[in-house]
């Protein structure tokens, strides 16, 4: 077999168990095209060893008839995860030279499934970004082009490393997290499928905090398939996580069914925005009628407080996270400023901070300390606590109407350039999350699934958005979805 | 609400984060910005509704006051810029 990073989960899996291929044979492929894809800036820490001995293992208790779900299947690990003796840095300048002590529960249980780790990938800084360009590695960059256009483009962000690596071909799957639309907004600029489950289903210990109300983790593959193999390893009951649930993971690709006549999907009017690209209108129209060809019912829906939910965002994320974000003051891990002769405790906290933040989370870590500081914390923290209330009260309205799904574009966008949106004011970037946003706000499971291609050439997602715990239902209508839509495009390769 | 210089001095200071004098005419204007937009949150009716407080309505899970993890202080103390003796180091905080 050639091209065996090409793979997807569950072809290499079937492969590794029918001895068609080895896990060594299948790792050293994506090693290899791990290094030859620098340009990309995906892997930004790479563990050949590691995965080279994880693989050997595999091989074995693949040969001794003793495979877990994941074994012997190569993926990168985005660098927020912390991961024993490898630099977990949150892309941050602040957590240089951190080697965790300890491996976070997700990659834990992924490593305990049998998956071979390739390394860490690019992210924007603590997760807080929608184009990876706030990283201390510097810009990840999309694998695909506008047509013939050299320029580069974003794989989107926060976990953009995780999207350019999996649409690239250089692990066969990734994890990513997502806090406002960290996992689908990325899936969607780059063409693959990734997953945010409901919250409180995958552990966040060990995984750096950003907002702790809002943060899941969730896999990035190439397929909905594979999305519901990675996301079963993933999940599960942490005593270490006080906000894990205690509820059983189902078998999420034994729900693949592609059945889903009689399901009744919410289509909300209030995601019809001013100015949005008609392509996006028409992909989202055409979407509605491949699941209504399905056999599903199409219902009009109003979630009234959808236009609330990006200023919600605003005041609970920075709020959370200057909360979380205290904790790097140069004493207990990564690095701490230079101090001039005098300095004491005060000055170093606030050199070490100054220095080791980029703009974007220094800018959010004082805004959530002003809408935290008395005086301030009624008008903006608490208003945002009852607005996040109603928002999530708009969405067990129309559940309780019977609603299964709701079906809306994943981006306002498509990819934009890097570097494009610069002299933008914050708030123009903060628009990229306009559709993800609201799932976190409400704990709800979102998933986004690759459904065309606009004029030039570039992916465009549409989103479901489930009921509380019911995955495995929202990933059997995202197959669905993926069946009707057949989207096979691939960048083509430059790099 | 509108944040001048010296409430942008303010806030960074709560921060434990250092901002140059001449950076201050931006960073007030950024955040100016950002809480415009925040403001459109006053339209909204929220008489009588409860701030959330639980993403999933659970009580927290209780377990016994033991120790459940210890011994451990050279991996504790292996990424500290700065350890001596079994602690982490800081500059002088008492005079």
């Amino acid at each position: 077999m050639s091209d065996l990073n090409k793979l997807g989960l569950a072809e290499a899996r079937d492969a590794l168990r029918a001895g068609d291929v080895t896990s060594v044979e299948l790792t050293e492929s994506c090693l290899k095209a791990i290094d030859d894809a620098d340009a990309l800036n995906a892997f930004v820490h790479k563990t050949p060893e590691i995965a080279l001995e994880r693989a050997k293992a595999a091989d074995e208790r693949i040969k001794a008839g003793d495979a877990p779900s994941m074994c012997g299947l190569p993926i990168g690990i985005k660098d927020l995860f912390c991961t024993k003796g490898v630099p977990s840095q949150a892309a941050s300048k602040i957590l240089e030279g951190f080697k965790p002590e300890y491996e976070s529960t997700v990659s834990q249980q992924l490593a305990d499934s049998g998956a071979v780790m390739l390394g860490k990938l690019n992210m924007d800084e603590f997760a807080m970004g929608s184009s990876n360009e706030t990283s201390v590695y510097g810009n990840a960059v999309s694998p695909w082009r506008r047509g013939n256009d050299d320029a580069q483009l974003t794989p989107g962000g926060s976990s953009g490393g995780s999207a350019s690596a999996v649409a690239a071909d250089l692990c066969l799957a990734a994890t990513g997290t997502d806090t406002g639309g960290s996992i689908r907004q990325p899936a969607a600029f780059v063409g693959i499928t990734g997953i945010k489950p409901t919250y409180g289903r995958c552990s966040r210990w060990g995984i750096v905090a950003f907002a702790s109300s809002l943060d899941q983790a969730g896999p990035m593959t190439k397929n909905v398939r594979d999305a519901a193999i990675m996301l079963e390893a993933m999940c599960g009951h942490d005593p270490k996580d006080s906000t894990s649930t205690e509820l059983a993971v189902p078998n999420f690709e034994a729900m693949l069914t592609g059945d889903i006549k009689g399901k009744k999907i919410g289509i909300p009017k209030e995601y019809r925005m001013d100015g949005m690209p008609a392509e996006i209108e028409k992909l989202w129209a055409e979407g509605a009628e491949m699941l209504k060809a399905a056999g599903a019912e199409i219902v009009d829906i109003s979630l009234p407080h959808t236009k609330y939910a990006l200023p919600t965002y605003y005041v609970i994320a920075p709020a959370e996270a200057s909360s979380n974000l205290a904790r790097y003051d140069g004493v207990r891990y990564g690095r701490r400023a230079q101090l001039a002769q005098g300095d004491g405790i005060t000055e170093m906290y606030e050199k070490t901070r100054a220095e080791g933040f980029g703009h974007e989370v220094q800018r959010r870590v004082m805004i959530g300390t002003y809408v935290l500081s008395a005086g301030f914390y009624d008008a903006y923290y608490n208003r945002a606590r009852k607005v996040r209330t109603l928002i999530k009260k708009d969405f067990e309205d129309v559940f309780a109407a019977g609603i299964d799904a709701i079906l809306t574009p994943a981006t306002p966008s498509a990819s934009f350039g890097l570097g494009e949106m610069t002299e933008a004011d914050p708030v123009q970037m903060y628009l990229n999350d306009v559709f993800t946003v609201t799932v976190n706000l409400a704990g709800l499971p979102g998933i986004s699934v690759p459904a065309g291609l606009d004029q030039q050439g570039l992916p465009l997602g549409l989103q479901l958005i489930g009921r509380p715990w019911e995955e495995g239902d929202l990933l059997n209508t995202a197959y669905a979805l993926e069946s009707a839509g057949g989207f096979v495009a691939k960048p083509g390769k430059w790099w | 609400m509108s944040i001048d210089q010296s409430n942008a001095a303010k806030v960074a200071k709560l921060a434990r984060i250092k901002v140059e004098d001449d950076a201050l005419p931006a960073l007030a204007s950024e955040f100016n910005t950002i809480l415009g937009f925040i403001e459109q949150l006053n339209e909204v009716d929220i008489e009588g509704v409860e701030p959330m407080v639980s993403v999933e309505p659970m009580r927290l899970k209780r377990r016994e006051d033991v120790v459940t993890d210890g011994n451990q202080q050279d991996k504790v103390l292996a990424n500290a810029p700065d350890a001596r003796e079994g602690f982490f180091a800081v500059p002088k905080v008492v005079e």
